[in-house]
This record gives structure tokens, C-alpha cells and sequence, in this order.
């Protein structure tokens, strides 16, 4: 099932191609994917950021926001939710059709960050089910698109496996050296 | 700053001041909780005074004071004047009852939400306030959640949350500092069963 998606793209410049129809579905759906963005708190930057030209995410298909749960298939979940949003959150996700996936936009929304408190749900999967988690506060654009291929690489191969979007460096192990000067000889 | 705000509310209200300070120029009385409503009044109608732009009110919550417990705190700006004060009262008792004070929304309408936020957040009631609801947190809400006694990790979910069987996964959230880290007051693994509050358990980690 994994191999058979490129063989719909390879063999059509015969004429015909053959493939199964889940497959098809899959490889279909992964590049037009319509974003519902639930954007509640400060990681709304970064998606702006992302979505607007100088990162751009409509360049992965996934270019089209619809500002009704019923029309969209990813939802966006980008910032806090709090306790008094929970049930606006549950109620637009219950809306959406499917097939529908969800993304966890920033540490806040993937596990309440560092509000431990009484205002706050720590993580929307307490509420909803969850595929992809982003972490970062906020995450860079470049983790963003890594979340999405994520989900794309999901809806293709139709395993719902949750995933986490791994950091790129590790600041242990790549920090960049910066050279000490050198002692200045006398001329 | 001159004295002159503080010496007319000492000359109008006498010993219903209980205390004046103006440390680096910060005018600040404490008065009784009987006359909030007649200092705030005084001080806006007073032509010397005029203090004509509420800036802010809210409330303090000390459980140590005996002589009220909440110290409900009101900062005012006269714009023709251009003087501050910092106007201070204490309500309530230790277990945080009989929190009853004027509500000053007839001398400034801006008070309105200022109140209710009070109201909410500490439990102090305003009598005479046009509508005391909640504005922050959600009407089921029990408690007040800034009051010391409110444990500081209780939750009061609207929805109900998913079981870790539901998901299929750990949904449990691994605590971002040890026990012996942040703040101490409230947090359950911090103080044994039976330990006075506040002692703490160093080098006890997330439960």
C-alpha cells in the first residue's frame, strides 16, 4: 500500500495507470487539504507567518482556509485553550466531516505549556484526538511544514499513528563553535 | 507630590483614616470599609481634588491579616489636577466571609467590570453593583481562584476529558520543575498529609 501512491504518477504517460482506490483517496486528498485555523493566542503570528508568502504552506497544498468547520478537513489548532474555549473547540471539531485531522500548533495547544493552573486545558488531546503535535513556543515556520508533511505523509498512507515533529537541532549537540580571536602580534 | 490630597481626607474624614503614607510620592489612605462610598465621592466632587478618571481597582488577599482579610485597593487621577491617590480599604474576615463593601459604580461608571473582576477573582461582594456576574470565569466555576487558599493546580473543566483508554495514549502531563522549584503555596505534592502549609518537601518531585 505504502509504494503503490507513485506508481499513480508513474505509467500515466502510457495512458492508464493502476492503483487501489484508498490509495488514490489518499494521494488526492493529501494535496488539497482545506485548513480550518482555531487561532487563539500569540503562535497566530507564526501562522500568519506561515501562511503568508515568504513561507507560504499553500506551496504543499494546503493553501485554502474555510472558516467553517464543515467545509475543512485540518484543523488548526494554534494557542492556548483555555477552559472556557474547551467546549467551542469540542463543538467545532464534532462539526468537521470526515475524514478530518488535527494539528497541534505550538506547546501550549499540545500540552497547556506552562500554564499549570485553573484557567487552562493542559493539551487539546485532552479534549479531542490529536495526529500531529509541533512543539515550540512558538514553532519555527520550517517545524510547521515538517507537521504538515507529517500529516500528509499520514493521509497518504492512511495510518493514524500519532507523531510528534522532532526538533531539527538539538542545541546540545550542534551548537556553533565561535572562534577565539587571535592574539594580536605586534608590528 | 504635596500632602494636600491626604490632608483634605484626614480634615473631611477624620479617624476613618486609618493610615496615610506617601513613599516616594505615592499618596496612598487607608480608610474604614463604612465610609469607602463617602471618601469616593469626596474625593470627585471636591473642587481642590477632582479626581475625575478611575484608574483601576482591585483586591489583595492576606490571609495573616486579622483586621480584614482582602485589601480592596482604588487608584485615581484627577486629569485637571494631575495628582494621584491610592485609596485602600480591608473586608472580610479569615475565612473569607461577611466581604461586603459599597460599590463605587455610581461615582465612577468604569468601575463596573473593575468590581466584577473583584468579585470573581477574590469573592469580594459589592453591594449596590448593578450587575455582579462573573467576567473571567465561567458561571459553573466554584471559588474564587486568586483567593491563597484556592489550590493552585485545580481545574474545573467545562468538558469532560478524554480517558487515557479513549485515546489510546499517556494523556498525563509530566509537571516543567520539580517540587522544590516555583511556587510553593498550594501545590499538592509539595506538602506531606498533615505538614502545616507552606513548609515544603525539598527534593520531592512531580507527583
Amino acid at each position: 500500500m505504502t509504494a503503490t501512491t507513485t506508481k499513480v504518477l508513474e505509467g500515466s504517460e502510457q495512458g492508464f495507470a493502476t492503483t487501489k482506490l484508498d490509495s488514490l483517496l489518499g494521494w488526492a486528498r493529501k494535496y488539497s487539504l482545506f485548513n480550518y485555523p482555531f487561532v487563539t493566542a500569540c503562535c497566530g503570528m507564526e501562522f500568519m507567518a506561515v501562511s503568508s508568502p515568504r513561507y507560504d504552506f499553500a506551496r504543499f497544498g494546503a493553501e485554502a482556509p474555510r472558516f467553517s468547520p464543515r467545509q475543512s478537513d485540518l484543523l488548526w489548532v494554534v494557542g492556548t485553550i483555555s477552559q472556557r474555549q474547551a467546549p467551542i473547540l469540542r463543538r467545532i471539531y464534532e462539526q468537521m466531516m470526515e475524514p478530518r485531522w488535527v494539528m497541534a500548533f505550538g506547546t501550549c495547544a499540545s500540552c497547556g505549556g506552562f500554564y499549570d493552573n485553573y484557567t487552562t486545558v493542559p493539551g487539546l488531546d485532552k479534549i479531542i484526538p490529536c495526529d500531529v503535535y509541533v512543539p515550540g513556543c512558538p514553532p519555527r515556520p520550517e517545524a510547521v511544514f515538517d507537521g504538515l508533511l507529517l500529516i500528509q505523509d499520514k493521509i497518504a498512507s492512511g495510518v493514524r499513528k500519532v507523531s510528534v515533529v522532532k526538533p531539527r537541532q538539538d542545541p546540545a549537540t550542534d551548537l556553533v563553535q565561535i572562534n577565539t580571536p587571535k592574539k594580536r602580534t605586534k608590528p | 507630590m504635596s500632602k494636600l490630597v491626604l490632608e483634605k481626607l484626614q480634615a473631611k474624614l477624620g479617624d476613618k483614616v486609618l493610615e496615610t503614607h506617601s513613599h516616594v510620592g505615592d499618596d496612598t489612605a487607608l480608610v474604614a470599609p463604612a465610609v469607602w462610598h463617602e471618601a469616593c465621592l469626596f474625593l470627585r466632587d471636591d473642587s481642590a481634588l477632582d479626581f475625575d478618571l478611575f484608574v483601576d481597582l482591585c483586591a489583595v488577599d492576606y490571609p495573616q491579616h486579622t483586621d480584614g482579610r482582602f485589601e480592596v485597593v482604588l487608584h485615581l487621577y484627577s486629569t485637571t489636577k494631575r495628582h494621584r491617590i491610592r485609596l485602600k480599604t480591608r473586608v472580610g474576615d479569615e475565612e473569607g466571609e461577611h466581604a461586603d463593601l459599597d460599590s463605587v459604580v455610581d461615582v465612577w461608571s468604569g468601575a463596573n467590570w473593575f468590581e466584577r473582576e473583584t468579585f470573581d477573582m477574590m469573592g469580594v461582594i459589592f453591594r449596590g453593583h448593578p450587575d455582579l456576574r462573573r467576567i473571567l470565569m465561567y458561571p459553573e466555576f466554584q471559588g474564587h481562584p486568586l483567593r491563597k487558599d484556592y489550590p493552585a493546580q485545580l481545574t474545573q473543566p467545562l468538558v469532560a476529558y478524554r480517558t487515557e483508554e479513549d485515546a489510546g495514549m499517556i494523556l498525563d502531563k509530566i509537571a516543567p520543575f520539580g517540587g522544590d522549584e516555583g511556587m510553593a503555596f498550594g501545590r499538592k505534592w509539595f506538602d506531606p498529609p498533615g505538614a502545616s502549609p507552606g513548609t515544603g518537601n525539598k527534593g520531592g518531585g512531580a507527583s
